[in-house]
C-alpha cells in the first residue's frame, strides 16, 4: 500500500509541476539571452570573432556621444513623442464617433471601423510598399493631389527634415484601428445608467457628460492604450527598414534599426547590445509606469 | 434633524413653489413596431407619493423615463404644472432620481457624488476643474456653501462616516442611502424613484420603506415611485397607478385598488396572499355550487363570470357557505395559508387564524364570507362587474353538502 503524501506537499508538489515547463522556457528563451546581452553590452565583440575585450560603458558612451548613436536616440523619442498622444488622441475620437454612430447607422459603423482596424491586420511590409507608392515624390498620390489643388509637392521620404515626421504619420495611421478597438471596448463598458445620471444631475449637454462619465470611466483604458502605444513606437522598424534605411543621412534612424544595422550588418555585437538594453530599460520603465498606475486608477472598478 | 431638513428647504429660497403638478397626456412610446406605452394619461399631484406598480415589462419604467426626460414619448405630452416640457432634457426639468442600480460614479466619492448634482448647477466649468477650482476665490467660496448642504443631508440619511469612501467600498444599503442623498442635496421638481429598493435584502428594504415614506412626509415634495412589490406601492404610496401591459388600467389610493379592483389582473396583483377565482355561469336563481347559497345580482343568466375571493376574507364559520377538506397548510405562526377542496374540481386558499389551534390536512372545514367584499368579473374580458352576490334567505340554504370521499 502506497502511503500518500501529506495534502500540503501533494499541493506544492502539484503547483511546482505546473509552474515549471512554463517557467523554464521563459528562463531559457528570456532570461537568458537578455543576461547575455546585458553581459555582451559590456564587450567589444563582434559576431564570429573568438576573443574580446571588456571595455565596460564605452558602448553606451559612444551611442550617446556619438552623433549617429545620439540622432538614433533622439529621432526615436521624437517619434514616440509625436505618435504616443496623437494615436491616442485621435483613436479616442474616432472610437467616440462610432460608438455613436454605431447607434444610429450601425452598418456604416462596421464597415468604417473595418476600415480603421485594416492595417493592424495588414502585413506592414507590404502596407510600407504601398505607402512608398503613394509619397513616391514625382508619381505618388500624395503629391499629385498636393499639385492638383495648387500646392508644390514634397519629397517626403528624402528630405532630411521631413523623413521623421512622415514615418510619425505612417506610425500613427498603424496604431489609430488598434488603438480605436480598445477605446470602443472601453466605451462598450459604462454602464448607460451612469449616463442617466449625469443628465439628471444636470450634465446638460454631450461636452459635460464626456467630462462627468466617460473620460474619467475611461481613465484605465486610456492609460493602457497610451503606454501600449508607447512601447509599439519605441519598436518602430518595419516602416524605416523597408522605406529609408534610416535615412537620408541617418535622419530617420531609430534605436531598433540602429540595433539591427550594428549587429547584423556590421556584425558589432557588442554596441548593438548596448542598443538593445537602452531599448529594454525604456520599454521596462513604461511598463513599470503602467503597473504602478494602472493598480491606483483600476482600483474603483 | 427634522429642523436641519427645514433649514436646507427654506435657504434654497422658492422650494416650495417648485413642487408642480405633473401631468402625462395620451403618451404613446413606440419601439421600432412594439408598443411599449399605449396612450397613457396621468396626473401626479404636487407633493403627493404616487407609485407606478407592475409587473416587469408592463411599460413603468419606461413611463418614469419620460417623466424625467431620459425617454421622449413617441406622441403625447408631458407637462410640468400646465407647461409643456415634452422634448426638454433631464437636466432642463430639474427633477431628481434613484437609480436601481444607485448609478454613483465609481470614480468619485460619496462626499463628490453628492456634491456633483449641485456642483452642475451652481458653479461654472472653471469653477469645477480639477486644481482650478482650489486657486479661483469664487470656486472656493461656493464650494464651502455646497460642503454644508452636503454635510446636511449625509447627516440625515446617516451617512456622514461614509463620505470620503468610494462606492465600491460601500454595502448595497449604503449604496442606496448615497443616491438618495445625492438627489435629496438639490431642490427638484420631483423625485422619481426607479425601483430604489429592489437590489437590497429583505429586513433592509421594510426599513428603507419607513424612512422613504419618513422622507417624503418631512419634505412635502412629490415622490414618483416605480416598483413591482405590490406590498411596497401599497405601504408607501398616497396614490398608485397601475400599469399593465402597456396601459393604464386603474389609478386610485391603496384601499381603492385593494377593495375594488378594476380587472381580474389586478386583483391578481394586489394582495399579500394570491387572490382565488373560482369561475361559474351565472344563474336566475341560485348560483351553481359552491355559490348555491347565493344569487347573482345584476348579471344576466347564462354569462361566465369570476368570483374573486381573498384567502384572507374567507374564515372559518360554523355557517359558512363553502365547504370542503383541507388539502394543504402552510403554517407562518400568526396564521396559516390553507388550500381548501371544495369539491366540484374548486379549490379556494385560505388564511386560517392559528390562536384557537391549527387544522390538520384532511379536516374538514366551513368557510364563510362577506358577500360584500367579493369581487365579480367577466371571464372573457376580465373587467369588474357592477354584479353583486346576494345571500339567499337563510331557510332557502339547503342543507350543508358532505363532501363524500
Amino acid at each position: 500500500m502506497t502511503r500518500r503524501l501529506p495534502p500540503r506537499v501533494a499541493a506544492a508538489l502539484t503547483d511546482t509541476a505546473l509552474v515549471a515547463p512554463a517557467t523554464l522556457a521563459m528562463l531559457v528563451l528570456i532570461f537568458l539571452p537578455v543576461l547575455i546581452v546585458a553581459v555582451l553590452s559590456f564587450t567589444d565583440y563582434q559576431f564570429g570573432a573568438e576573443t574580446f575585450r571588456w571595455i565596460r560603458f564605452e558602448n553606451y558612451a559612444d551611442l550617446l556621444t556619438d552623433r549617429i548613436g545620439r540622432r538614433a536616440v533622439v529621432n526615436t523619442l521624437i517619434y514616440v513623442g509625436i505618435v504616443m498622444p496623437a494615436a491616442t488622441l485621435l483613436a479616442l475620437l474616432v472610437a467616440l464617433g462610432l460608438h455613436g454612430m454605431a447607434r444610429r447607422t450601425p452598418g456604416l459603423a462596421g464597415v468604417l471601423r473595418t476600415s480603421y482596424f485594416m492595417p493592424v491586420a495588414a502585413t506592414i511590409v507590404a502596407m510600407a510598399t504601398v505607402w512608398q507608392m503613394l509619397l513616391h515624390p514625382s508619381i505618388g498620390l500624395v503629391n499629385q493631389s498636393l499639385v492638383a489643388v495648387g500646392l508644390s509637392a514634397q519629397p517626403w521620404l528624402s528630405d532630411r527634415g521631413l523623413v521623421l515626421y512622415t514615418l510619425t504619420v505612417i506610425g500613427i495611421w498603424e496604431t489609430v484601428g488598434y488603438n480605436m478597438v480598445l477605446f470602443l471596448a472601453g466605451l462598450a463598458a459604462i454602464p448607460a445608467h451612469l449616463y442617466d445620471a449625469a443628465e439628471v444631475d444636470g450634465a446638460r449637454d454631450g461636452w459635460a457628460r464626456f467630462w462627468t462619465v466617460t473620460w474619467p470611466l475611461l481613465g484605465p483604458t486610456t492609460l493602457f492604450v497610451l503606454v501600449i502605444t508607447a512601447t509599439r513606437a519605441f519598436r518602430v522598424f518595419e516602416t524605416v527598414a523597408t522605406l529609408t534605411r534610416g535615412g537620408p543621412a541617418f535622419a530617420s534612424d531609430t534605436l531598433v534599426y540602429a540595433m539591427y544595422r550594428e549587429g547584423f550588418v556590421y556584425f558589432k555585437a557588442g554596441y548593438s547590445s548596448a542598443i538593445t538594453m537602452v531599448f529594454f530599460a525604456c520599454v521596462l520603465l513604461l511598463t513599470l509606469v503602467q503597473f504602478r498606475v494602472l493598480n491606483r486608477w483600476v482600483h474603483y472598478r | 434633524m427634522r429642523r436641519l431638513w427645514w433649514k436646507i428647504v427654506d435657504t434654497s429660497g422658492a422650494a416650495i413653489s417648485l413642487t408642480v403638478m405633473i401631468e402625462l397626456k395620451d403618451v404613446t412610446r413606440r419601439f421600432g413596431t412594439a408598443v411599449a406605452l399605449d396612450r397613457i394619461s396621468l396626473t401626479i399631484e404636487e407633493g403627493s407619493f404616487t407609485s407606478l406598480l407592475g409587473p416587469s415589462g408592463c411599460g413603468k419604467s419606461t413611463t418614469l423615463r419620460i417623466i424625467a426626460g431620459l425617454d421622449q414619448p413617441s406622441e403625447g405630452d408631458v407637462v410640468f404644472a400646465g407647461r409643456s416640457v415634452t422634448g426638454m432634457t433631464a437636466a432642463e426639468r430639474n427633477i431628481a432620481m434613484v437609480f436601481q442600480s444607485y448609478a454613483l460614479y465609481p470614480h468619485m466619492t460619496v462626499r463628490q457624488n453628492i456634491t456633483l448634482p449641485l456642483a452642475m448647477r451652481e458653479m461654472s466649468r472653471w469653477e469645477r476643474m480639477v486644481l482650478l477650482d482650489r486657486l479661483l476665490p469664487s470656486a472656493r467660496r461656493k464650494s464651502a456653501a455646497l460642503a454644508d448642504k452636503v454635510h446636511a443631508v449625509a447627516a440625515m440619511l446617516h451617512i456622514e462616516a461614509l463620505l470620503d469612501r468610494k462606492p465600491n467600498a460601500l454595502s448595497g444599503g449604503q449604496k442606496q442611502r448615497a443616491a438618495v442623498a445625492r438627489a435629496l442635496v438639490r431642490d427638484p421638481v420631483a423625485f422619481l424613484l426607479d425601483e430604489p429598493l429592489s437590489n437590497l435584502d429583505a429586513a433592509l428594504r421594510v426599513q428603507m420603506r419607513s424612512e422613504l415614506t419618513d422622507l417624503h412626509r418631512r419634505t412635502g415634495r412629490t415622490f414618483i415611485y416605480v416598483t413591482h412589490d405590490q406590498s411596497e406601492a401599497m405601504s408607501m404610496s398616497d396614490r398608485i397607478a397601475v400599469i399593465m401591459q402597456g396601459r393604464i388600467v386603474q389609478v386610485g389610493r391603496p384601499p381603492e385598488i385593494y377593495e375594488q379592483p378594476a380587472t381580474r389582473e389586478v386583483a391578481a396583483f394586489i394582495g399579500d396572499h394570491p387572490i382565488n377565482f373560482l369561475e361559474v355561469r351565472a344563474a336566475a336563481g341560485p348560483l351553481p355550487p359552491p355559490f348555491d347559497a347565493f344569487a347573482l345580482d345584476g348579471a344576466e343568466a347564462g354569462r361566465r363570470i369570476v368570483v374573486g375571493l381573498r384567502p384572507e376574507g374567507l374564515r372559518p364559520a360554523a355557517d359558512g357557505a363553502l365547504i370542503g377538506r383541507i388539502e394543504r397548510l402552510e403554517y407562518l405562526g400568526s396564521q396559516a395559508v390553507a388550500t381548501v377542496a371544495l369539491g366540484g374540481g374548486y379549490s379556494v386558499r385560505a388564511v386560517l387564524p392559528t390562536e384557537s389551534g391549527v387544522a390538520a390536512v384532511g379536516e374538514a372545514v366551513r368557510l364563510g364570507f362577506d358577500a360584500g367584499r367579493v369581487h365579480l368579473f367577466d371571464a372573457g374580458s376580465g373587467e369588474r362587474l357592477a354584479a353583486g352576490l346576494v345571500p339567499l334567505a337563510s331557510g332557502a340554504v339547503r342543507p350543508a353538502r358532505r363532501t363524500t370521499r
